[in-house]
């Protein structure tokens, strides 16, 4: 790492944290917009006008939405995240194991999905135009053509309800031993990875091909390197920029983008708190979750861009 | 001893036809029991079953006087017990009260069993019951039941095992409203309700909201030989299809919830089976009698004999439905006036009124939401029919989400979903008195709100069957509900489970399956 990174970082890290008070400060009036608050949904057909008006003294929801806004800036400067509405109890311990499920989930997707789409992607490439190239981009465009709900709810309908192979409620399943972890994970992780792995395939491909193309590569092959040892030292260094980019954008949807597979498969993790949040109009819980996400999508991004500079010497000696 | 109308309502009931009635000539309360007279086959102890409920997120809570859906309702009804528990014949049955009565229908005085003990050892005593009552009436409690609390005007502890309650009118129903989920009894003092310490037939060995609750049976249990399970966890699964599927795989051995269209797949399988509860919730669609078109009786009429009743129960419900009179209670109640002929589907009829009315070319949006069961199909319907006869009616579809803070009742139409109350004076107080905040149709009677006052006090069961069935015809002729058919509730559940039976209260036994239920190896 050299001075060059760590310039960019700091300054990354700056800017990330305003994008942060502008997108939490956003979604906090964007909330309030919704008809309908806490106190109303909590006590739903049964709200009478005394009832709704001690719950909301009870939330602080009589205060002023400027007011609410900055004390709840104050209390995360402080490390609190506040009391979720809806269940009374800090909200620290309602998303606390939800992250983690959801960090297991990506994670597992991450770790199954990027080495197979570098392979397929690289694979195409070298071999494009070639009958194996196009049988790989119609599998992977209609993998992405088929909508997730489709395939999830097939998967399920196949694997758990007609072979009784795993179990159809993925949280069921005890994931202390190897076998159960499968059992747990194995249908959400193949959809999830379908979901994902199209736009990091393609865009491999596409950069990998780019780079091919390119005079130092024709000269090391006439060279007489090996195919290999061109693909992998010499064009695949220029290729990491792009792509560390695509798959950056596309893992970041794991997080909360996989609400319809958090349902079908009933999995426990922070996208289907999140909605819930929203329809109860849970505020602190909602405004955690949107900082959590933007916070992870901040740094895949900043992750990506560390490739990119750490791979090209332009870009480290300026 | 019981007071004399006590007795009287048991005959009458006995009269009803609804079935054997465990009471003696003495007017002694026998323990009610839902299992039925049939030679059951002899229950079996052990065992730990999983059951899915629909209804479940952050919001879950064992705070009965917070319990606001289903999933909230089956949860405290595995931990905590109440003074009476609703049978499936619709009476109040002694639970924690081993007896009650009521020289006027305004003072009541309930005895406390004996020996009952919480799931922390403590005896239960009549402070335990002060406490679990009074609370509703605070505002900062924020209980579901505050408006049927406000009735209560003071509970005393007359000894350690005597609760007096005065009401601020008379009230013969006191003791089936203490049936229900938000008068269960928790302990006096409660802060956090977290631990479910109640009284009831399991004890809560976990609780995490939005995703499941476990409860291991509880061996102090005040019901000898009760419950069977050794173990219940009730998993939170808003999904129906993920309900359905945990089912179908094995993970689960009762769900509540199925889908009608669902149904079908459940059949199919050998090892599942469909509990069917007839019930009284319905979908009503509201026209407002206060605006226009509404406020023209032959309008009202004439989408009064528009509803096709009949389809509306064939093809939203799937067969699993009741065909309904415009007003909420269904035929099996004890309390139904028969003599009300049924409405009929009939555009003629209809016709004549948008004649009369001079209507033509009125109508307007038909307020409806998927989530609302029928309240879609059946509004289509109704546009299909309103053509026939001359209306412009247009199906309007909006958002659940904030629907019953931002469309319900709030449109000169929309539709409205009701939940099966535990006595008509609930729900004729709650939805058609004049002044209740939730006449859905602004309908204002003067008959029907003397009627509804009188018929609390009314200790004589025949005339108190005459004055519910003039408030029935009233709301069918009149008020601006329409109600077109009953709502089944429907429960899944694999052959193994034993002891199933409906109860009209509500879904999966009245809530209370887990006291009930048991597995066959």
């Amino acid at each position: 790492m050299n001075r060059y990174v760590l310039k960019m970082v700091g300054r990354r890290i700056c800017v990330g944290l305003l994008t942060l008070l502008a997108v939490s400060a956003l979604i906090f009036f964007m909330t309030n917009l919704l008809p309908g608050d806490a106190a109303q949904v909590a006590l739903g057909q049964s709200a009478t006008p005394e009832t709704v008006a001690a719950l909301r003294r009870q939330f602080g929801l009589d205060q002023p939405v400027v007011f609410r806004f900055f004390s709840w800036l104050a209390g995360l400067a402080t490390g609190n995240f506040g009391i979720s509405y809806a269940s009374g109890v800090p909200v620290r311990t309602i998303v606390g194991d939800r992250i983690v499920n959801s960090l297991t989930l990506a994670a597992v997707t991450t770790a199954v999905s990027v080495p197979i789409a570098l392979i397929v992607g690289i694979v195409s490439a070298i071999y494009r135009g070639s009958r194996l190239d196009r049988v790989l981009g119609i599998l992977t465009m209609s993998v992405v053509a088929v909508p997730e709900f489709l395939v999830a709810s097939l998967a399920v309908m196949l694997f758990a309800v007609k072979l009784h192979w795993v179990s159809a409620l993925s949280f069921s399943a005890d994931t202390s031993t190897l076998t159960g972890f499968l059992k747990a994970y194995i249908l959400p992780v193949m959809v999830l990875c379908f979901v994902v792995m199209a736009q990091m395939v393609r865009m491999t491909r596409a950069a990998l091909i780019n780079q091919l193309d390119s005079a130092y590569i024709e000269m090391a092959m006439l060279k007489g390197l090996r195919l290999r040892r061109v693909v992998l030292t010499h064009a695949m260094p220029n290729v990491v920029g792009p792509v560390a980019n695509a798959m950056a954008l596309s893992l970041s949807y794991l997080l909360g983008g996989v609400i319809i597979v958090e349902t079908i498969f009933s999995y426990p993790g922070l996208a289907s708190t999140f909605v819930d949040a929203v329809s109860n109009r849970d505020l602190p819980v909602v405004q955690f979750c949107v900082l959590f996400f933007s916070v992870c999508f901040l740094l895949l991004l900043l992750i990506a861009d560390i490739f990119t500079i750490v791979f090209n010497p332009k870009l480290r000696k300026s | 001893m019981t007071s004399n109308f006590t007795v009287k309502r048991r005959d009458i009931l006995k009269m009803m036809g609804v079935g054997a009635v465990a009471s003696t000539a003495s007017g002694l309360l026998v323990l009610g029991d839902i299992s039925s007279a049939q030679a059951a086959p002899m229950p079996k102890r052990g065992g730990k079953l999983r059951a899915a409920s629909a209804n479940s997120s952050v919001s879950d809570t064992l705070d009965p006087a917070k319990g606001s859906n289903s999933g909230d309702y089956i949860r405290q009804f595995m931990f905590y017990s109440g003074l009476t528990e609703l049978s499936a014949k619709m009476r109040a049955e002694p639970a924690l009260a081993e007896s009650f009565d009521s020289p006027d229908g305004i003072t009541w005085t309930f005895r406390l069993r004996k020996g009952v003990t919480f799931h922390d050892g403590k005896a239960l005593t009549a402070q335990d019951v002060v406490f679990s009552l009074a609370r509703h009436k605070l505002p900062e409690t924020g209980s579901q039941a505050k408006v049927l609390a406000d009735q209560f005007a003071q509970i005393n502890a007359v000894d350690a095992h005597t609760v007096q309650i005065v009401l601020v009118a008379p009230n013969v129903d006191l003791p089936s409203i203490l049936g229900t989920s938000p008068f269960l009894i928790v302990q006096d003092g409660t802060k956090d309700f977290s631990k479910g310490i109640g009284t009831g037939p399991f004890k809560c060995k976990s609780f995490t909201p939005a995703r499941s609750t476990v409860g291991v049976r509880n061996p102090n249990f005040w019901k000898p030989g009760k419950p069977y399970l050794d173990e219940v966890e009730l998993l939170g699964l808003t999904d129906a299809s993920a309900r359905l599927n945990g089912l179908l795989a094995g993970d689960l051995q009762l769900v509540a919830s199925v889908q009608p269209s669902d149904a079908v797949r459940l059949k199919q399988s050998k090892k599942h089976a469909i509990l069917e509860t007839k019930s009284g919730m319905y979908t009503d669609l509201i026209v407002r009698v206060d605006q226009a078109p509404g406020n023209n009786a032959d309008f009202v009429d004439a989408m009064r004999y528009l509803q096709p009743r009949e389809q509306i129960v064939k093809t939203a419900l799937h067969g699993y439905g009741t065909v309904a009179n415009d007003h909420p209670v269904p035929p099996w109640h004890p309390y139904y006036a028969a003599n009300l002929p049924q409405r009929p589907y009939d555009l003629e009829r209809a016709k004549f009124h948008v004649k009369k009315g001079k209507l033509q070319g009125l109508g307007g949006d038909l307020v409806c939401s998927e989530p609302i069961d029928g309240s879609v199909e059946g509004a289509q319907l109704l546009q299909q029919a309103g053509n026939q006869v001359g209306l412009k009616l247009n199906v309007r579809r909006v958002p659940y989400d904030g629907y019953w803070s931002q469309h319900w009742m709030k449109h000169p139409m929309s539709y409205g979903s009701i939940n099966p109350r535990p006595t008509l004076d609930m729900l004729f107080s709650q939805f058609y008195y004049s002044s209740a905040r939730w006449n859905e149709s602004g309908w204002k009677n003067a008959q029907f709100d003397q009627l509804l006052v009188a018929s609390r006090g009314e200790t004589d069961d025949a005339k108190r069957k005459k004055m519910y069935g003039d408030m029935q015809v009233l709301i069918a002729e009149h008020c601006g509900t329409i109600v077109p058919a009953f709502i089944s509730f429907l429960d899944g559940y694999d052959r193994r489970v034993k002891g199933l039976e409906s109860n009209p209260m509500g879904m999966l036994m009245g809530y209370r399956f887990a006291e009930f239920v048991w597995l066959e190896a």
